[in-house]
Order: structure tokens, then sequence, then C-alpha cells
């Protein structure tokens, strides 16, 4: 039995002009939808195809490639796709999650139990190893997803990876609509934004000198509403908190920030709301949003009527200087 | 829900493209509050009175602090029929390479050209790029329409002297489209301002174009990828003898029981199944990701092609190609370089240089060595047989690229003139 459709309206009301254009009223039903014609790929589909080349083609070319999977949604859906692309072979290089040390323990409880279920091999760089001997030092506002750059550079250069597979997407931020779905790494890991290959046709070129590396983006094309309309049609399993639950949470700069062990609210601060998170990274700086979307077709409704791109609105880190992301990428950042 | 269509956007400088991207994204609410508030505030911080939607794509620190833009951008913007790429290629710098680009990949290109100016030096390079990389669909938009009072005789005189530049290019399904991106005109609704245009606005125009060519207009082409053999390792016990050759069909539409021929051996065989992780199909097409079983035990590998038995196209060590030069250092006759087209990479020596391609005219001039950004016509050999076809053919099958064997730098977009090449012919700008 399928619920009465809900009209919702696309994203917000912003003019930019005094001209009034239609809005433009989907169906959430429709946003699930997914047939087309006959000899005729839905986007969807077109998409999948897209990322499945990609990993075939990088993966065929290149030596040893690393999944990067940190548990969130991105970093599934690629896992997914990567699973599809090499079936009935299993997936045919090891995963590596960038421990921050700051983790939401159901996200931990799900790496583990994936990667136990589909009988991966999981690397972790570990970046409380690096404070606790001295490489690295706690920064002042306690974030520690900048501090991911020297961890993931050491294990891509001890493990020898020649290409690392993230779930950077380009529509997420404006310094990633620049960059190639093949990216080229110099051997200390960073990204020239101007000096970048030109990427032409389907024909990608993860070629490179001993002691570079590539970064390659198979979602590069996918937009936060399709990873979750994927997601629904594929009937991926995520973490809990991406769904509407009760927490504990206290606002810090317009987010709302989870109590737990890495973050320090004053007890005044703390309130109980019904929040999910629309990005999944270091506890201490990653923003819940207030909602009551409780499954899937519910988030897909409410991403779809967002008027903030997800990070914007769950990124402290993002939000420092204009050009944060550009900065922490040419210095080896994912 | 929707399918899928790759736009690209070209346009000389201050013809108003970053106003026309923005509104389209604006109009069709892909442009978050959050985006809109970061971009206001720097126009704020800058002096200027309105928000510059240009600072929506122009990501990189350098673009924002000389104010130009530099690199291919990507953006994304959905109406409820179909979901849009768009590659946005800068005007300025390097705009061949990033024009070739944002081209290679696209269904629809879209020209900007400003009604007061008409069609410029870059118009028609833009053009010929359009032409040269084989663009499905030409839309011109003959903007700022709103400057000239919407008056029906210039835009109409400006529409004309297109047709007359795109026909002589060979490019045949060229529209234009009167608008106004600043005021919205024709963009994402019909104006009352244009009562002398009858067709739809950009938008709606962008909804109802057809997608490529249909797969069952073209030749079955399958590129091997990769060969999955997974033996002990199989997801599954009962697969531990499969033997699928995994791939992206490039063109075309393949069904269990075809006749195939697996090149460049030409060896005769049989589809005997096409799987996905989510079971086996009866048929699939172009661009299906898919993994295909024969019924022969043939010993295939990476940058083998799978073909329909009665169209193999003849294997071939040489052929004759466009190449747009992307490098710094110049390419001269005799350069060895690296050659990789479709899942097929080749050690290949560039033999003859031609004429370079005059982008105004698509005239040829002689020439001895193409320079950065350049186009022009060589001969190339390479090591071992690849099974290309002409550009005009097939897209897929006639593109290649160039790439520094040492530097792993890639060197060259090229496109298949000609695979026969026993009786060189006359550098003829025949495109």
């Amino acid at each position: 039995m399928r619920d009465p459709p809900v009209s919702i309206q696309i994203r917000g009301n912003q003019t930019v002009s005094n001209e009034t254009v239609n809005d433009l009223n989907i169906e959430a039903a429709d946003l699930l939808n997914d047939t087309v014609g006959e000899y005729e790929l839905s986007q969807l589909d077109a998409l999948e195809s897209e990322s499945i080349h990609i990993f075939r083609e990088v993966t065929a070319e290149l030596e040893r490639p690393v999944l990067l999977f940190s548990g969130g949604k991105d970093s599934v859906v690629m896992l997914h796709l990567a699973r599809k692309a090499f079936w009935p072979a299993p997936v045919p290089f090891p995963v590596m999650h960038v421990d921050t040390g700051h983790n939401f323990p159901e996200v931990i409880e799900y790496r583990d139990r994936t990667v136990e279920k589909f009988g991966l091999r999981l690397v972790v760089a570990s970046v409380q190893d690096y404070i606790d001997d001295g490489r690295l030092s706690e920064r002042p506002d306690g974030t520690r997803n900048p501090l991911q750059t020297m961890p993931l550079l050491d294990a891509i250069s001890h493990h020898g990876f020649d290409a690392v597979y993230g779930g950077g997407r380009r529509d997420e931020e404006k310094a990633r609509a620049k960059e190639r779905v093949v990216s080229l790494r110099d051997e200390f890991g960073q990204w020239d934004p101007r000096n970048q290959r030109p990427e032409l046709w389907n024909l990608y070129n993860p070629r490179h000198r001993a002691g570079e590396h590539v970064r390659v983006f198979p979602l590069s094309n996918w937009t936060e509403l399709d990873i979750w309309r994927y997601i629904a049609r594929e009937g991926i399993e995520l973490p809990s908190l991406y769904y509407s639950h009760r927490r504990e949470v206290f606002e810090r700069d317009g987010m709302w920030l989870a109590v737990g062990p890495y973050t320090d609210p004053k007890d005044a601060e703390v309130v109980v709301k019904e929040v999910r998170y629309r990005t999944v990274g270091d506890m201490s700086c990653t923003g819940a949003v207030e909602s009551i979307a409780k499954d899937v077709n519910d988030v897909v409704a409410e991403v779809a009527a967002s008027t903030i791109t997800e990070r914007g609105a769950t990124r402290a880190d993002d939000r420092m200087t204009e050009a944060a992301m550009e900065d922490r990428k040419k210095e080896g950042y994912f | 829900m929707s399918t899928l269509l790759r736009l690209a956007t070209a346009g000389s400088v201050d013809d108003g493209k970053s106003t026309l991207v923005g509104r389209l994204l604006h109009d069709t609410k892909s442009i978050m509050a959050d985006q809109l508030e970061a971009v206001e505030r720097v126009s704020a911080d800058r002096g200027l009175e309105a928000a510059d939607l240009a600072l929506l794509t122009d990501g990189l620190r350098a673009e924002r602090e000389q104010g130009i833009t530099i690199d291919v951008a990507y953006r994304y913007f959905a109406t409820p029929n179909r979901s849009f790429i768009l590659a946005d290629c800068p005007g300025h710098v390097q705009y061949t390479r990033n024009t070739v680009t944002g081209s290679s990949t696209a269904d629809v290109i879209v020209l900007l050209v400003d009604v007061r100016h008409g069609v410029l030096e870059q118009t028609r390079r833009h053009l010929a790029v359009a032409s040269l990389l084989r663009v499905p669909h030409v839309i011109v938009a003959i903007n700022k329409i709103d400057l000239v009072g919407f008056d029906a005789d210039t835009i109409r005189g400006v529409q004309k002297q297109v047709s007359e530049v795109a026909a002589g290019f060979g490019l045949t399904d060229v529209t234009t489209i009167p608008v106004s991106a600043l005021r919205g005109d024709n963009v994402v609704t019909r104006s009352e301002h244009t009562p002398f245009y009858a067709g739809p606005a950009l938008l709606e125009l962008l909804e109802q174009i057809p997608n490529a060519d249909s797969p069952t207009q073209e030749q079955f082409r399958f590129p091997v990828q990769y060969v999955l053999r997974p033996q002990a390792a199989a997801v599954d016990p009962a697969l531990q003898e499969y033997r699928g050759y995994a791939g992206q069909i490039a063109s075309g539409v393949v069904r269990v029981g075809d006749r195939v021929s697996v090149e460049p051996s030409g060896r005769p065989t049989t589809i005997a199944g096409i799987d996905t992780a989510d079971g086996p199909l009866e048929v699939a097409f172009a661009p299906q990701s898919v993994s295909l079983r024969l019924t022969d035990d043939i010993d295939l590998a990476r940058g083998d092609m799978i073909v329909a038995a009665d169209s193999a196209p003849e294997p071939t060590r040489e052929i004759d190609a466009f190449v747009c030069w992307l490098a710094e250092r110049p390419l001269k006759p005799g350069a060895r370089v690296l050659l990789k087209h479709t899942s097929h990479t080749v050690q290949a020596v560039v033999t003859e240089i031609g004429n370079r391609l005059d982008l105004d005219t698509l005239g040829g001039t002689p020439a001895t060595e193409l320079a950065l950004n350049d186009i022009g016509r060589v001969r190339i050999k390479v090591a071992s047989p690849i099974v290309a076809e002409a550009y005009a053919t097939s897209r897929r099958l006639g593109a290649f690229l160039l790439i520094d064997a040492q530097s792993a730098a890639t060197l060259a977009a090229g496109m298949v003139a000609s695979t026969t090449v026993e009786e060189p012919e006359p550098v003829n700008w025949v495109i």
C-alpha cells in the first residue's frame, strides 16, 4: 500500500530578481519513481553505470586501490557500487577509515558490522595514535577533521596505495565543483587546482609517476538527493543516526552538537531534541538537524525540500573561511 | 522519475553566461539559502550592489581573487522530468581546452551570444568546437534582448547570422532562442516580449530534447574493461566457475543469443548471458555497465572488444585524426606517446602533422608542430591494432587520449578522422 503523495515544494523561495517563476512542485512519490521508456536509462541508472565504469577502469589500470570508508552515507553508497562493479568477485581492494577518535558509537558499530558482513579488509588510520605520540596536537577548537590529513597521507604511503576512492561529490562544495573524477596528488599528497588534467569523454587517465597517487571520486556527479533516492531504491542500510531520534544536544554557531565525551556544554545549554544527521564526521563538530524523518522515504522528501546545503547545515569546519575546503584539499585532505 | 541530460555552456567574455547559469540554477531552486547568503556576503564585501552569481561557480581561491573563471565547473539542477549535469566552460583562459573538455561529454551545448554584438570570433570558435566534437544538439541563446528593446528585426538578424555560420561548420541541429538571462525572458518561462518567437523557453527545450541517438540505431560495441573470474573467492560458491567480461556498452543493444565477434582477433562467438549484480538480463543497451558471458571459451583480456558479428570494424595500426593539443611542450612529428582508446592503451608514434586548424574558418594552414590549444590533423601509428571507428560514426569508438609515457600527463584529446590510411589523402578540412 502506498501512502497518498505528499506535495512538497523543492528548496527555498529566495529570489535574486523581482521576476516570479512557477514553483516546481514535485510529488514525493515521484521522487522515488524510477521508470523510463524503453532503451532509456533513468537518471539513477545512468549515474550507477558511470560509477561502476569508473571503479572498473581505475581498478584495472592501477595496482593498489583503497576505498575510504567512514560509515557515512556517501561512503556506504560508494561501497555498494564497488560491490556491484566486481560481482560475483569480491571487492578487490581494502577499505580504509581515517578515524578521528571522535566517533559516534553507532557509526563504528555499523562500520565493523559492514566489514564483517562483506568480508572486507579494513585499514584504520588513527588520529588518536598521532595525538598520543605527539606527531599531532589537539587544535584549540577541539575539532579533529583537519587533523586527518597526516594519518591519511602516511597510510597511503605506508601501504603503497596508488588510487584512493573517496565519496566526494561536486555538488557538496564549490572547490569540489572543479574537481576531476580522477584527480592527481603529488608525492606530498597535494592537489594543484590550477593545473588539473583535462578529463575528456569517459576516458580516465589514472597514470602517475612513482610516489604520486590519484584520488578517485566515483560519486562526482551525484547530488545529495540522488544519494538518498538511491539508498531508498536499493534498500541500503545506514547507521541509525541518519534517521530521526531523540538526543541530548546543545547549540553552537547555529548548529545542534551532540552531548558526548568530546564536547563540553554547560548543563543549562543541554536540551533534548528530535534530530537526525545529514552528514557523519567528527562528533565534536558535526551538527544534527531537527527532523522528524523516521525512514528513508521521509528523508528523501526532507532533503528535496531543504533550503540549506548539507555542509552549510552541519559542518563547523567548512565555515571557517570562504575557501576552507580548497585549502584543506590542497594539503591532501579528501 | 527522470532521465539525465549532460549540458555544456560556453560564451564570450561578458555575454552574460554566469547570469544565465545563475538563473537556471536559481529558477529550478537549485541554489540553497546558505550558498546565496555566502555569495551576497562576498559581493557586499567587494562593494557590489547586487549578488554576483558568478561567485556561485567560481569556487577556487585564485578565481575569486582575480575575478576570472579558470576551470570547467560542474553544477547540478533538476526539473520534475529531468536531471541536468551542467559543465560550465569559461570563456577567457584556455577556452579551447575547456570547451573541448565540456563538449566531450555533452548531449547539448548552449552557446551565448550578445544580441548587440552578434556572432563574434569566439562564437565562431565555440561553434567550430561543437562541430568538431559532434555535440548532438547546439542551442544558441541570443542574450540581452531587453537591451535592444526586444526588437524583432535585430534579433532575427542575429539568428540569421548564427544559422549561416553554423551551417558553414556543418551543424544542422542548431536552435536559436532569444533570451534575457537577467530578466528571465524565455529562460524558464516563455516571454510575453517576444511575440515573434514561437518556440519554447530554454529550460522547456532542455527538458524535451532527446538524449543522444537511440541505442537501437547504433551497432553493438563493448570494450572489455575487466575480466571477472572470482574462482574460490566468489561471493557465492555456486559462482566459482564464473567467467564474465565486464564493461560499459559503448553503443547499441545486445541480447542473449546474439552472434558477436571478438576483436581484434575476429573470432566469432555467441552471447551466453548478460549479468549484473541485480540479476541476469535478456537485453542490455548503451550506456549500461554489465558483464557478458560467451558460449565459447575464448581468452579475452582488457582492451579487447566484443562487437556485433555483422558489423565488425577492421582493426587498424594507423589512424588519421584530429588532436587538440593540451600540453605546454609542442607536439612534433616523431613524438612517442601512449594512446588510450576505450579500455585499450597502446604505444604510439605521431608520424606526421598535417594542418593546423583555423577555428575561425575551419580551414587549415600547414604546420610543423602543434602548440598548446592548437587543433591539428595528424597521422598516428600504434604498436598493436586498435578497433577504432571514425569519430563521425561513433563518439565512443572515435575518441582517444594521448598520454605522456613518462610524466603520465594527458597530452591531447583525439578524434579519429579515418582508419583507412593506405592512400594518404591531401589534408582537406571536411568535417
